[in-house]
């Protein structure tokens, strides 16, 4: 990706080569981290659980290896800490100072593979014909898993569907949808809407992806371009909260008018089941004993 | 909320209206979010002779529990718009809560007429998270495939089958239903259920069909076609049929694209867009079969192209079946032992289940065997980060996956791109200008299944 200032701040996204300057720069982190580690028992394996350990850029670049591949750009979505993914309570697994950090397919390096290199080519010299840089529209490009993905600024989403519908080349003239995924660790780029278009002139297919924060959930409406995402973009606002600008009518779709919060979220309050039995109750799933 | 009456007891109240002057000063609930004495006064002030139909969601012809809302004008509709929603189960979020390989038991559940697609998505999804695509065994392709034509011929058998019926022909849909029936046979004696089978898994399929099973296929297809020709005779020429099909529902090659529609729909504005021939998966480019298009657009042209598709894929069974004949025995699951589920299912006295021979070796002579099938029915096993979309020709247009993971045990997200869904928007385009009665027919043709639209 190229290093273009942003006007949202991305701490979680750790280059390596970055990571140990990073270090430095944050002395009070790696001393809360030291801290964590030793615990205020003084001995290893038992930090008391109200003191959520904090993860090192050492451990973030341990835990990066773990990483599909090896790229040198890392997209770190996620933190996991302990055995079971649970908080509180005594992870007697001997696992509980575990640092595994979650990172997605990063920026893929030229060639791209197969046609990837002539779209991008295309798009690019159509982007600059419209007066737009490429860099200014599209964050990064990912290959992966033999799929491209090209990461769209949201200001740039109506410019980039646009060139990709239009141009004759290009010709991704079916929308088939829009989804959304929530990475509530992903600092400032909390919300992705996913865009899968099919060229069926070309017999291709890409995805688009545009990341916003939580504070901020805007995107532009891709219905005027394809007419087809009205529902999809109300499925996403109605699970996910992302609101699209220009939508011609963005009312819930699947949960009742009325539904409060935003039920796809990460963070939605899940229900546990009450138990029969001397008060007992069975944790919603979230709060569970999970392998994740 | 209930509210003292004068003898000081707490009597029920039901929701009041809510310009009740009853009510005036007291707190009042809704029972829904719609404010309807705004919409009523609102028809009042402008005294036209506007009528609001809601049509569904009970509603014996609306396929389910699909909602209509019709503004007409005499017989015409004005404007048609769908409410969907009432059959949301929340089966993605479901599927972030459970392991990969759990994962087909819920997505069978969407399309509950085209359970094997949803399995087969996702399964292909997965395999290509995991990156073992060209490790699946090629007879558990060959069986997908198989599973995947005859669920389109059950599913279009049910499409001509209840479009028939809400035309108020019973025979065609007693006809429908008894041909489909011969395919649920098959589907319970290879997988043991009619339907919400999850016979497809993540690597491969749950188990081998049963000895016998090729056998019984090839003595029903000759059923299956009777049956298909009977309905072909019920209908094609048919004038009554006819008169209520054609240039019924018209939905044009450019309203088609634009609204992301695909499947019979879309060929039937005469573009021969089939997933199976432009992308793609499970060896499709290997069988012999075509697609057929029409160019009338209407109706009528998708019930002959539902029909024509059938025979297409009767074609396409039969070579799977000769495929595995040749082929003889052999895995149906890849052969990587953290990936494919430790036991091979069998009969046993007490139903189905692990097989004994399976179970002898993990409780009487390996530990680590035993261990190792502990671990992978809780824990399951991890797939790397990151996001794949797979699509498959569904028997309603291109069903697609969103699967991303973070590298656990669990999908992080599984979004389907169901095709009745997206299908469904076409409604207002189809419908409005036409008669109430043409309603029926046009969402009949576009044949919305709402277990898949809303998931």
């Amino acid at each position: 990706m190229s290093e273009t200032p942003k006007d949202v701040p991305e701490p979680t996204r750790v280059d390596p080569d970055a990571a140990e300057a990073a270090q430095e720069g944050a002395p009070d982190e790696a001393k809360d981290a030291a801290q964590a580690v030793k615990g205020p028992g003084g001995t290893v394996g038992t930090a008391a659980p109200d003191t959520p350990q904090r993860s090192t850029a050492t451990a973030l670049e341990a835990g990066s290896q773990n990483a599909f591949g090896s790229r040198t750009r890392l997209d770190i979505v996620d933190v996991r800490t302990g055995m079971f993914g649970v908080a509180g309570s005594g992870d007697t697994s001997g696992y509980g100072g575990l640092v595994r950090t979650v990172a997605m397919p990063g920026q893929s390096d030229r060639p791209y593979g197969g046609w990837f290199d002539e779209v991008v080519d295309i798009l690019a010299e159509v982007l600059q014909e419209g007066g737009v840089a490429f860099d200014d529209a599209v964050e990064q490009v990912v290959v992966d898993r033999g799929e491209l993905t090209l990461y769209v600024r949201r200001e740039q989403l109506l410019t980039v569907c646009q060139a990709l519908r239009d141009d004759q080349d290009l010709r991704f003239e079916l929308g088939l949808g829009v989804s959304g995924v929530h990475f509530p660790y992903d600092e400032g780029r909390e919300l992705h809407a996913v865009y899968h278009l099919v060229s069926v002139t070309h017999g291709r297919r890409l995805r688009l992806e545009v990341a916003v924060p939580e504070s901020d959930p805007h995107i532009p409406s891709t219905t005027g371009v394809y007419p087809g995402h009205d529902w999809h973009e109300r499925e996403t606002w109605d699970f996910f909260g992302i609101v699209f600008d220009g939508h011609p009518g963005l009312a819930r779709i699947q949960m009742p008018d009325d539904w409060p919060g935003h039920p796809q979220r990460k963070d939605y309050p899940l229900g546990g089941i009450p138990v029969e039995y001397k008060g007992a109750s069975i944790p919603p799933p979230d709060e569970r004993r999970s392998y994740n | 909320m209930a509210q003292p009456d004068s003898t000081g007891a707490q009597a029920p109240h039901a929701s009041p209206h809510i310009v009740d002057e009853a009510t005036e000063g007291v707190p009042t609930f809704e029972a829904s979010g719609g404010d309807w004495s705004e919409i009523a006064e609102e028809a009042a002030r402008l005294g036209e002779e506007r009528i609001v139909v809601n049509m569904g969601p009970q509603h014996p012809s609306t396929h389910g529990v699909l909602r209509l809302m019709l503004e007409i004008d005499g017989e015409t509709v004005t404007e048609a718009r769908c409410g969907i929603g009432y059959l949301h189960t929340g089966i993605e979020k479901n599927m972030e809560y459970r392991t990969w390989t759990q994962g087909p038991t819920f997505c069978t559940r969407m399309d509950y007429l085209a359970p094997l697609f949803q399995e087969t998505a996702f399964c292909l999804g997965v395999e290509k998270l995991l990156g073992v695509t060209d490790d699946v065994p090629e007879r558990a392709t060959v069986i997908r495939v198989l599973m995947m034509e005859l669920n389109r011929v059950a599913s279009h058998l049910v499409a001509l089958a209840t479009g028939g019926n809400e035309l108020g022909a019973t025979t065609i849909m007693t006809t429908g239903f008894t041909a489909r029936e011969e395919i649920l046979k098959i589907f319970e004696l290879i997988t043991g259920l009619r339907m919400n089978h999850a016979y497809v898994r993540p690597g491969g399929v749950a188990q081998d069909i049963p000895p016998g099973a090729l056998d019984t296929i090839r003595a029903s297809l000759p059923t299956i076609r009777d049956y298909l020709g009977q309905l072909g005779d019920l209908m094609l020429a048919n004038p009554i049929f006819k008169g209520r099909m054609v240039d019924v529902g018209h939905l044009n090659l450019s309203a088609c694209m634009a609204l992301g529609i695909t499947g019979p729909v879309l060929r039937s504005a005469g573009l021969p867009y089939d997933v199976r021939k432009s992308d793609p998966y499970c060896g499709y480019e290997t069988y012999d079969f075509e697609v057929p298009t029409s160019t009338d657009a209407d109706s009528y042209s998708r019930v002959v192209l539902r029909m024509e598709e059938c025979y297409q894929s009767l074609r396409i069974v039969e070579q799977a079946v000769d495929r595995l004949q040749a082929m003889g025995s052999g895995p149906v699951m890849v052969a990587d032992k953290k990936i494919a589920w430790p036991a091979q299912l069998a009969i046993g006295a007490d139903g189905m289940g692990n097989s004994l021979d399976h179970i002898k070796k993990i409780m009487g002579t390996s530990m680590e065997a035993l261990i190792h099938h502990f671990k992978l029915v809780t824990e399951g096993f991890r797939v790397p980060a990151g996001q794949v979309f797979q699509t498959v020709e569904h028997p309603r247009g291109e069903l697609g996956v969103h699967l991303v993971s973070d590298g656990g045990t669990r999908p992080y997200r599984a979004h389907f791109r169901d095709p009745s869904f997206n299908n469904l928007q076409a409604v207002s385009l189809m419908c409005e200008g036409g008669q109430v009665a043409d309603v029926v027919v046009s969402v009949a043709a576009l044949d919305p299944v709402l277990g898949g639209v809303d998931r």
